[in-house]
């Protein structure tokens, strides 16, 4: 490429590293060739964060941040400006499937063990991005100004209150005002269109940079880098424009068929997506009977929701967060892939994946009610709650304790 | 992919009972392509509701454009208020008056299908659950929406009915295996049903049908895009399987010598 250089891209690169960045992140950046289906959610979380800002830039033209007029101009956007409604739908669906890819991308890198050594700092960015896009999704949910936006803010934001001493100064900090109001709103839509995606756009670049830097996972958990070619190629390794860029359209497509099915044919996601109360304007004197945050955060709310005191509550879904933090250190095993984990493992990942499924689910339900008819969910909830926390914090006991298998020198199965 | 499409299934069949709250829903068949119930429906609403429901969020031209009806027509036979026709449909009652005479402001309807549940179940339902209660300000109860504020504007329509004892079974006849139904006012616990009491302008089957047409317009005012979206959803799906096949195709020939 560099010998018969196009004069204007030399004169580009000579002011401007252009080539030297394209090589090192796409057609010389070497990837495993063994990846498998876990391995698309990285780029379609990309995907739906790239809609997210698209389709929420337009959003912005026609969207009224004001306690009188946010409830009116959401509908105008669904009815006057053309095609606002698509773009709302897009904006709507999307923060459900951000989230769904989210979750599976996190899935994949506890099966594989993506986050152990070298990659603990993609680990810790990663998390920064889920940290900031559930701030960034609840801060979204409120500016609709429906009944739900209201209660649902209500209920998030008196958790703050449950942290003794300065609890009550901070909720009216957060709020901006001694009740929900406009205040609130208002910054919340300052924080959700500026403040938070410039904090996710940093963080995905700094994720992707140091994954860069030592180089992808692979189902195997093999370091592709022991063994390369005489010009210093991984012999296992494909570069990634144009082998995956490829190899990644194909998941897109499929997803966006997965995508566009629900957005245009259930775009209210059976009350998932779109909750029916959040149809009647916010009314500060009418409580809803059945307040759920939505979906997305279904888990933590159940891990909330199953300790029976506030403060402790709070602190326990703190923790479930924070806890995930450090599951780097907390993995000692020596292989990374669940492949060559032993048995304890082996049972442990699928199962915790189960349960983190139940729990979100769970948050969604009344707490008084029954799973599938054979279980009351508080119970269930505490019995998943001990499991989520008993995962993690025996994992540096089990993980060290099992019979690993041998890791193959290099990658199986290939493409 | 499964394990999201079953997901959104678990989802969707949870929702009966949640929009449910207890009272059993008659199915609402709605039907959006049904440009004359619509229009009947807009109607009827004009006609009977909007003396106290806005639909704040919708404008005159656009009912008059997705359902077929001539400006002349809408602006003479259906906009009572003369408003202009692209004004937006709301109300000239105050809320501090309505709140007054009612208990409660009457709500904005525009969206009323999609609070409830997101179809017209519930409100085919409400419609035609109003019976006799001398206790209440306006004489009447509904067994949809216990206490509510609201007269049964279509009375003179339906006639009245009663909440009274219905059958209920004791058991079968040892002899013929059948049920023995028997009038449950003596019973400990009487399960009361609607019954009409007074017959009213329609039958009960052209008022049902009216209160069809009503609810499939508000269905189509909640979101007057929905036959549109799905329409578009379609040839956005045809075009993401064709553009699929090239896709496929490159990647495997990409990849065909890598092993």
């Amino acid at each position: 490429m560099s010998k018969q250089k196009n004069p204007i891209m030399g004169w580009i690169d000579d002011r401007l590293p252009v080539t030297v960045t394209y090589e090192k992140h796409m057609s010389k950046y070497y990837a495993p060739k063994n990846f498998n289906f876990w391995y698309f959610f990285g780029v379609l979380s990309m995907i739906m964060l790239v809609n997210q800002i698209l389709t929420g830039i337009w959003l912005t033209m026609n969207f009224t941040p004001s306690a009188d007029a946010a409830f009116a101009s959401v509908e105008y956007i669904m009815r006057d400006v053309e095609w606002g409604w698509l773009l709302r739908y897009m904006h709507s669906t999307g923060a459900t499937f951000f989230f769904i890819a989210i979750y599976l991308h996190m899935m994949r890198a506890l099966l594989y063990g993506s986050y152990q050594k070298p990659r603990e700092l993609i680990w810790l960015f990663g998390m920064g991005i889920y940290l900031a896009l559930m701030a960034e999704a609840f801060m979204g949910y409120v500016l609709p100004w429906g009944q739900m936006s209201y209660w649902g803010a209500q209920v998030i934001i008196s958790l703050f209150g449950a942290i003794p001493v300065i609890g009550d100064d901070l909720t009216t900090w957060i709020r901006g005002d001694f009740l929900i109001s406009g205040a609130t709103l208002n910054r919340f839509f300052a924080l959700h269109v500026i403040a938070v995606p410039l904090v996710i756009v940093a963080l995905v670049v700094l994720h992707l940079l140091a994954l860069h830097e030592v180089g992808s996972n692979n189902p195997d958990g093999v370091d592709i880098k022991k063994h390369k070619d005489e010009n210093g190629v991984p012999l296992d390794g494909v570069p990634f424009h144009p082998f995956y860029t490829v190899h990644d359209m194909v998941g897109i497509v499929v997803f966006l068929i997965v995508f566009c099915s629900v957005m245009f044919f259930f775009p209210m996601g059976g009350g998932f997506m779109l909750e029916y109360a959040n149809f009647e304007p916010a009314n500060g004197l009418k409580t809803p009977a059945h307040i759920a945050p939505v979906w997305y955060f279904g888990a933590f709310y159940t891990i909330l929701r199953a300790i029976p005191d506030k403060l402790l509550g709070v602190i326990a879904m703190g923790a479930a967060i924070a806890i995930l933090f450090v599951l780097p250190w907390l993995d000692k095993s020596p292989v990374k892939s669940i492949r060559y984990k032993g048995i304890i493992s082996k049972t442990l990942i699928p199962v915790f994946g189960i349960a983190f499924a139940i729990l979100t689910w769970l948050g969604t339900q009344p707490s008084d009610g029954d799973f599938l008819g054979m279980i009351n969910n508080t119970t269930l909830a505490r019995w998943l709650t001990a499991f989520y926390f008993g995962y993690f914090l025996l994992m540096p006991f089990y993980t060290r304790m099992e019979k690993t298998k041998p890791v193959p020198e290099r990658v199986t199965g290939g493409h | 992919m499964k394990k999201v499409i079953a997901l959104f299934a678990l989802m969707a069949s949870s929702l009966s009972f949640a929009a449910g709250g207890g009272v059993h829903l008659d199915e609402h068949k709605t039907d959006l392509g049904d440009t004359a119930s619509l229009q009947r429906g807009a109607q009827t609403f004009m006609n009977y509701c909007m003396g106290c429901h806005s639909l704040e969020h919708g404008r005159y031209n656009r009912v008059a454009k997705d359902l077929d009806i001539p400006e002349e027509l809408m602006q003479e036979n259906l906009n009572f208020a003369g408003k202009r026709f692209g004004d937006l449909m709301s109300i000239a009652m105050r809320t501090e008056d309505s709140k007054k005479w009612f208990g409660a402001t009457p709500p904005d309807l525009t969206l009323v299908t999609r609070v409830r549940g997101g179809d017209g179940d519930w409100l085919y339902t409400y419609l035609r659950s109003f019976y006799e209660d001398k206790s209440r300000p306006y004489g009447v109860n509904n067994a949809a929406f216990k206490d509510v504020g609201m007269p049964h504007v279509l009375a003179d329509l339906q006639g009245l009915q009663k909440l009274g004892c219905a059958p209920v079974s004791t058991g079968h006849d040892s002899l013929t295996g059948k049920e023995i139904m028997v009038d449950s006012c003596g019973l400990a616990e009487p399960k009361e049903v609607l019954y009409l009491a007074e017959e009213g302008q329609l039958t009960p089957k052209e008022y049902d049908t009216l209160v069809y047409d009503l609810v499939n317009f508000l269905v189509y005012m909640s979101e007057p895009i929905a036959l549109e979206r799905q329409r578009l959803g379609l040839w956005v799906l045809l075009f993401l399987f064709i553009f699929l096949i090239p896709v496929y195709l490159l990647n495997k020939e990409y990849w065909k010598d890598i092993h």
